[in-house]
């Protein structure tokens, strides 16, 4: 991502270039924080195994990339699909047994996912890094004095078109209808007939198939290893939060500050302090507004 | 159980601990109920803030790597006994509770949950490029020779800080026991209960969050320095990472948030399996350890979401 700042001189070329590459990672933090907060907006339950979803679908692609020579833009509705049905088995699996529990044992819950599911990749696939060598698109672009990595700007075209589709499909089909009738009121919903457990089990389905999809477009570019989910997870944390906890159409406008900022406290302060950067701007952002920039509470 | 009988039995079991050392004198043991005192401790620490007032932090390292630090650094560069740099590592993540405490009581629920873990980021990323403070590569406490009490040092053997483990796991449960009884227990259960209600009550809200906060990290801070002088390296791997945050409030979800016992019972349970599973399935680069721990997790999540204590509770009440 950023290059290292030892000696860069920092001009407006080099402040440019790190808005653009910003902006390009933000729509992938976006897309990713977007099945967060879908899911947050369902049932307050936050997804602490969010990472790890989005590390099985990196690891998805690389296999279908290393068994059947598929590249990761020719796997990726397998992948979608692969990850939207391990958010309903997760469901169905754990989330439906602690939906009145304590917010404690919810959050345990799915940080046991986590280390299990972590720990089952290391077990499988080993700890060595992997990458997907010569994707499809590869190479990168020189407009002006820019540079822009062709992956970097595939996955963050692939990101918004998914974003997009997301937020087609809430706000205008039956169903994405029904979902946010569930998120607003619960009872009201199943009163109408909306069958609230199915949209739950639909919530988790989606917010996973939302990781997926970034997990794949990520994969054309990033190292990938069973914790690479853990730095994701938390900058998406940041960015659900940023934006207000459930309002899935903020988290765009999020992922794109966490993102630029993130490089530009690369470029400007140092490398080493980039997500430091990112989390103190949320603690002000908070502190500020403490549901979030777009949030309602 | 009538109280009188409790507190004997509670007597009997502090004997038999007291004793324990005495009669196993292999290390391994004896280094598994020291770590089983020390989280015990910390999970206490954390109960206090999270059982009982009902804020729940995930960046508790913080205090425990500031503990650790504070009388490293001042062994290493101002020849201070650990036992001053342990006060004032107490000292220091007071302050600093304070200071995080101030903005981040604000915020509720997952927000209040995520600000924590922001915060323990922020200060581990600034620890690992503080090169004064041994940068990524970590401090190694100063070896003292010979094992004397001032130096807070034992290279004989671990049978004091067996003994020192154990006295700073029931100086928690005391204090644990005086809040419990006290207007400040009282103040921070309604707290927990409903914030509204108790303003409404005319309980000053913040200021008793920032109370539990203080003693909470300040706790935690003394197992901090017990840890540094007992393993005699620390690194921000080790002391400060969220991970740990982590293993604090499992320990305390194990056993039984807001309870006196809780967070030992959790931690009995839970750190002779952790080394069991290591023992056994560790080592062969497989995680297999991590895997039952994992599923270990969500089965007592799904099951019993009040921990182990509310299980004894249940029990207790169906016996009559």
């Amino acid at each position: 991502m950023a290059p290292s700042s030892e000696s860069t001189e920092v001009s407006v070329e080099v402040v440019l270039q790190g808005l653009v590459s910003g902006l390009l990672m933000g729509f992938v933090y976006a897309l990713i924080a977007a099945g967060l907060s879908l899911i947050f907006g369902l049932m307050e339950i936050v997804n602490f195994a969010h990472g790890e979803f989005l590390m099985l679908a990196m690891f998805a692609t690389f296999w279908a990339w290393a068994l059947a020579k598929l590249d990761p833009l020719t796997s990726l509705p397998i992948t979608v699909g692969l990850l939207f049905l391990l958010g309903f088995a997760v469901y169905h699996g754990l989330i439906r047994w602690i939906l009145g529990a304590p917010m404690l044992a919810q959050i345990f819950a799915t940080f046991g996912l986590a280390i299990f599911l972590r720990a089952a990749a290391q077990a499988l696939w080993g700890v060595d890094f992997k990458l997907v060598k010569n994707p499809l698109v590869d190479g990168r672009l020189a407009v002006g004095g820019l540079f822009i990595g062709l992956p970097q700007l595939a996955a963050s075209l692939g990101a918004l078109a998914a974003f997009g589709f997301l937020y087609w499909f809430i706000t205008r089909t039956e169903t994405g209808l029904a979902l946010q009738a569930t998120a607003q009121d619960r009872q009201a919903a199943s009163l109408m007939g909306i069958d609230t457990q199915r949209m739950f089990a639909l919530g988790w389905g989606i917010g996973a198939a939302c990781v997926g999809a970034a997990g794949a477009l990520l994969a054309m570019f990033f190292y990938i290893f069973p914790d690479v989910g853990a730095t994701f997870a938390l900058l998406a944390y940041v960015t659900v939060a940023l934006g207000g906890f459930g309002n899935v159409p903020a988290t765009l406008a999020a992922g794109v500050v966490v993102g630029v900022v993130e490089v530009l406290a690369g470029l400007l302060i140092a490398p080493a302090f980039k997500y430091a950067v990112v989390f103190a701007l949320y603690l002000v952002v908070v502190l500020w507004r403490p549901q979030g920039l777009f949030g309602r509470f | 159980m009538a109280r009188g009988l409790r507190w004997a039995c509670a007597a009997i079991a502090l004997a038999l601990l007291l004793a324990f050392p005495l009669v196993v004198t292999k290390p391994f043991p004896r280094h598994v109920m020291i770590t089983i005192f020390l989280y015990a401790m910390l999970a206490q620490a954390w109960n206090l803030l999270a059982g009982y007032c009902g804020q729940i932090s995930l960046g508790h390292a913080v205090f425990f790597g500031t503990g650790a630090y504070t009388s490293t650094l001042l062994l290493k560069h101002m020849g201070l006994s650990p036992w001053g740099g342990m006060l004032a590592g107490v000292v220091l993540a007071v302050l600093l509770s304070q200071c995080i405490g101030y903005p981040v009581f604000r915020l509720r629920g997952h927000y209040f949950a995520i600000a924590t873990i922001a915060v323990g980021e922020i200060i581990g990323t600034l620890m690992i490029n503080w090169d004064w403070a041994g940068g990524a590569r970590g401090l190694f406490v100063p070896i003292k020779r010979p094992d004397a009490w001032l130096n807070f040092q034992f290279h004989e053997g671990k049978q004091n800080y067996y003994y020192i483990a154990l006295a700073l796991l029931v100086l928690a449960l005391w204090i644990t026991l005086r809040v419990e009884r006290s207007r400040l227990g009282y103040y921070l259960r309604a707290i927990r209960e409903d914030q509204e209600a108790a303003a409404s009550l005319g309980i000053p809200v913040a200021a008793y969050k920032q109370r539990a906060m203080a003693l909470s990290a300040g706790l935690t801070a003394l197992g901090g320095t017990f840890y540094a002088q007992y393993i005699l390296f620390i690194d921000p791997e080790s002391v400060f990472p969220t991970a740990l945050s982590i293993l604090i409030c499992l320990v305390a979800v194990l056993g039984g948030v807001g309870t006196l016992w809780g967070p030992l019972v959790g931690a009995a349970i839970l750190i002779p399996l952790g080394e069991w599973t290591r023992i056994s399935f560790g080592g062969s680069g497989k995680a297999v350890d991590l895997l039952v721990y994992g599923a270990l997790i969500m089965v007592v999540s799904v099951v019993q979401p009040g921990g182990i204590m509310a299980l004894a509770k249940r029990g207790r009440r169906r016996t009559g």
